[in-house]
């Protein structure tokens, strides 16, 4: 694979994936110094926002510790060189938030939608596109959808208005030649100006090899997270990617030590748990399942006795979707039930 | 007088021909005319079938035969964004207005919770809220019927083939009118609701989850009979309408997980999200019949 002088531009999910690893709890100071020392490290582009998107505050997703108001309003104006993007569902948050955070500062906004429903994405990435910010629609549980499913959906949200698309691998199931393929065929027939994106997790260890694929494929945008901070076993680690980067002569703009010392010395002390491939987060790969149902997946088992990885299986089944969790606690209360646990 | 109040029909997608079906069943309302603006659409040619007149000019192209017709009620089922013109128009001539749209310029009528009052009022303009809405603010009410709630939040998550291209064009609409009306009408003292479509295959049953914060410890009893109290009432005019979990309790949370069959009229039984708000407007409709036809209730006048 020769990646040689390729430009890459990485963008850090640790303070908005993240959250799904902290329950949405980390502190305005955790999320300043992160952000301060991935601005310091040369990251172009940092995610804040609920786990969820804007508007994600709920008992179904989990209350924050701060609102997404004020962890913008904490982060931007720090920042010397790092731009902040903001996350949006539709269905969950609204155009409302979308310009609450565009009077925050945040540069980017991600509209996103599972990979089969972008229009619903119409009046939010209108609304962003219009304010002038940099748009992008994000393609959630992409492998769930065909390649050319895919494109259709893009083309609509490139319609909209949306000047980058992503292929986001929200289940981390897909593999390196699915990512290849999907994005090759994104790059051949998207408009030339129109960005391609990827987002990975790392539920079955092919976050690094996915971006990878990604990049060749066409891909400029690449997301990971510092210590690979995320829902699941975490998004793509960002130290990791760049020294494999750097490696093989990609153009990434990351001072890797810098990078490598804000995993080490901030993230990785904050983080409750080991984020790693485990038993539940491989499942979550496995399964095809939505990598923020793993904690909700693991507290029921805790209340009703019957096994998270039982649980996300059998959600897999279903075709759950993302924005599910409410399905969590429901099925396992019927398992339970079956089982005559309760 | 005949007990059957005449009623039009306005946009003929998915929710309008719903709406027709069970309309055709009812003793209360009679389907006059079916409005929408494409004469090629399917709908309406599904109307014409049924013995319909039809118009493919919009409201504009009733307005005309209203007082003709005694047209007495119409049902609104295109989108927000045109809502307000067809109520003004139609209320002109003495029409009342069910909105089906989240343009809620109405007041909100979730059938076992309020419609009895709106009933006794002389209102010109009542709102459906939104299928979210119609599956999950009983079980708020319900809740809140034995204690304050403080909070209360809804997700409704529904198949893809049964969401059309209105709701997925205004969803925004849908969280801002659901959350209001979980508040006005649900009696909570925050609302927030949420949507999620679901593509897969075969399609999903319609699903809505409730959680509410009570101020006080909740009073599980009482809680669990209102929730069961109220499944029943919404049973009346959706069979389909289940408890499948809950009510549970997790300190001062209480969550309802709620499933919504359908009838099938138009679309599959999937699509419980069609039936509850059809079947609510329907409901609501026979109601304001009933007590005009008992003098309870003095229909708005007619234009000269």
């Amino acid at each position: 694979m020769n990646l040689n002088n390729k430009h890459v531009m990485l963008h850090d999910m640790s303070l908005r994936d993240g959250m799904h690893a902290k329950r949405h709890q980390i502190s305005l100071d955790e999320m300043v110094a992160i952000a301060t020392g991935l601005d310091n490290a040369g990251m172009p582009l940092i995610e804040v926002t609920h786990g969820d998107g804007l508007g994600g505050t709920s008992l179904n997703y989990g209350f924050p510790a701060h609102s997404d108001e004020e962890y913008l309003k904490a982060v931007v104006p720090k920042m010397k060189q790092a731009k902040i993007s903001a996350l949006l569902l539709p269905g969950i948050g609204t155009v409302d938030h979308l310009k609450m955070a565009r009077d925050c500062g945040v540069s980017t906004i991600r509209v996103a939608t599972h990979c089969t429903e972008a229009d619903v994405s119409q009046q939010h990435i209108s609304a962003s596109a219009k304010m002038g910010l940099d748009t992008v629609g994000f393609l959630m549980m992409a492998h769930m959808a065909s390649p050319e499913k895919m494109l259709e959906q893009a083309k609509l949200m490139e319609s909209y208005g949306a000047n980058c698309i992503y292929c986001t691998d929200s289940a981390g199931y897909m593999l390196p030649d699915q990512v290849t393929e999907k994005v090759s065929l994104l790059r051949a027939e998207l408009s030339p100006n129109t960005e391609i994106g990827f987002h990975g997790h790392h539920n079955m260890g092919m976050a690094i090899a996915n971006s990878l694929a990604a990049i060749e494929a066409g891909a400029h945008r690449i997301d990971g997270s510092v210590a690979g901070l995320g829902a699941g076993a975490g998004n793509t680690p960002l130290e990791v990617l760049v020294a494999v980067l750097e490696r093989m002569g990609a153009n990434h703009g990351i001072d890797l030590y810098k990078i490598m010392d804000v995993a080490e010395d901030i993230v990785v002390p904050m983080m409750d748990q080991p984020i790693r491939v485990d038993r539940d987060a491989l499942t979550l790969g496995y399964a095809g399942v939505y990598s923020s149902f793993l904690l909700f997946a693991q507290r029921a088992q805790q209340k009703y006795g019957i096994s998270a990885r039982d649980i996300l299986v059998e959600l897999g089944k279903r075709g759950t979707v993302g924005g599910q969790e409410d399905m969590i606690e429901d099925l396992a209360l019927t398992m339970a039930k079956e089982k005559g646990l309760i | 007088m005949t007990k059957k109040l005449k009623a039009a029909i306005i946009g003929p997608g998915n929710i309008g021909t719903d709406l027709l079906m069970k309309m055709m069943r009812s003793d209360w309302i009679e389907p006059v005319w079916m409005v929408g603006i494409d004469p090629e659409s399917e709908g309406l040619k599904r109307a014409k079938e049924m013995g319909l007149k039809v118009s493919s000019t919009g409201v504009d192209g009733i307005l005309e035969h209203v007082l003709n017709d005694d047209i007495r009620i119409a049902f609104d089922a295109t989108s927000a964004y045109v809502h307000a013109e067809n109520s003004r128009k139609l209320n002109e001539l003495g029409v009342i207005m069910i909105d089906l749209t989240p343009a809620a310029i109405g007041p909100y009528c979730v059938p076992p919770v309020n419609l009895k009052e709106h009933a006794q009022s002389q209102v010109q303009n009542v709102n459906m809220v939104t299928c979210g809405g119609q599956a999950t603010i009983p079980m708020v009410a319900a809740i809140s019927g034995v204690q304050e709630v403080d909070y209360a939040e809804i997700i409704a998550t529904v198949s893809s083939r049964s969401v059309g291209p209105g709701t997925r064009q205004n969803i925004d609409e849908f969280t801002r009118t659901t959350a209001s009306a979980v508040e006005k009408i649900g009696q909570a003292k925050e609302g927030k609701a949420i949507i999620i479509i679901n593509p897969a295959e075969p399609p999903l049953m319609m699903r809505d989850t409730v959680h509410c914060l009570t101020v006080e410890e909740p009073n599980r009893d009482a809680i669990t009979e209102s929730v069961h109290a109220m499944v029943a009432e919404v049973q009346k005019y959706v069979p389909g309408y289940k408890l499948v979990n809950g009510p549970v309790f997790d300190g001062n949370k209480v969550s309802v997980f709620m499933e919504v069959e359908g009838l099938g009229d138009f679309l599959p039984t999937y699509a419980g999200n069609l039936d509850i708000m059809t079947a609510a407007a329907l409901r609501t409709a026979e109601l304001f019949a009933e007590e005009a036809f008992f003098d309870r209730l003095t229909l708005p006048k007619r234009g000269a």
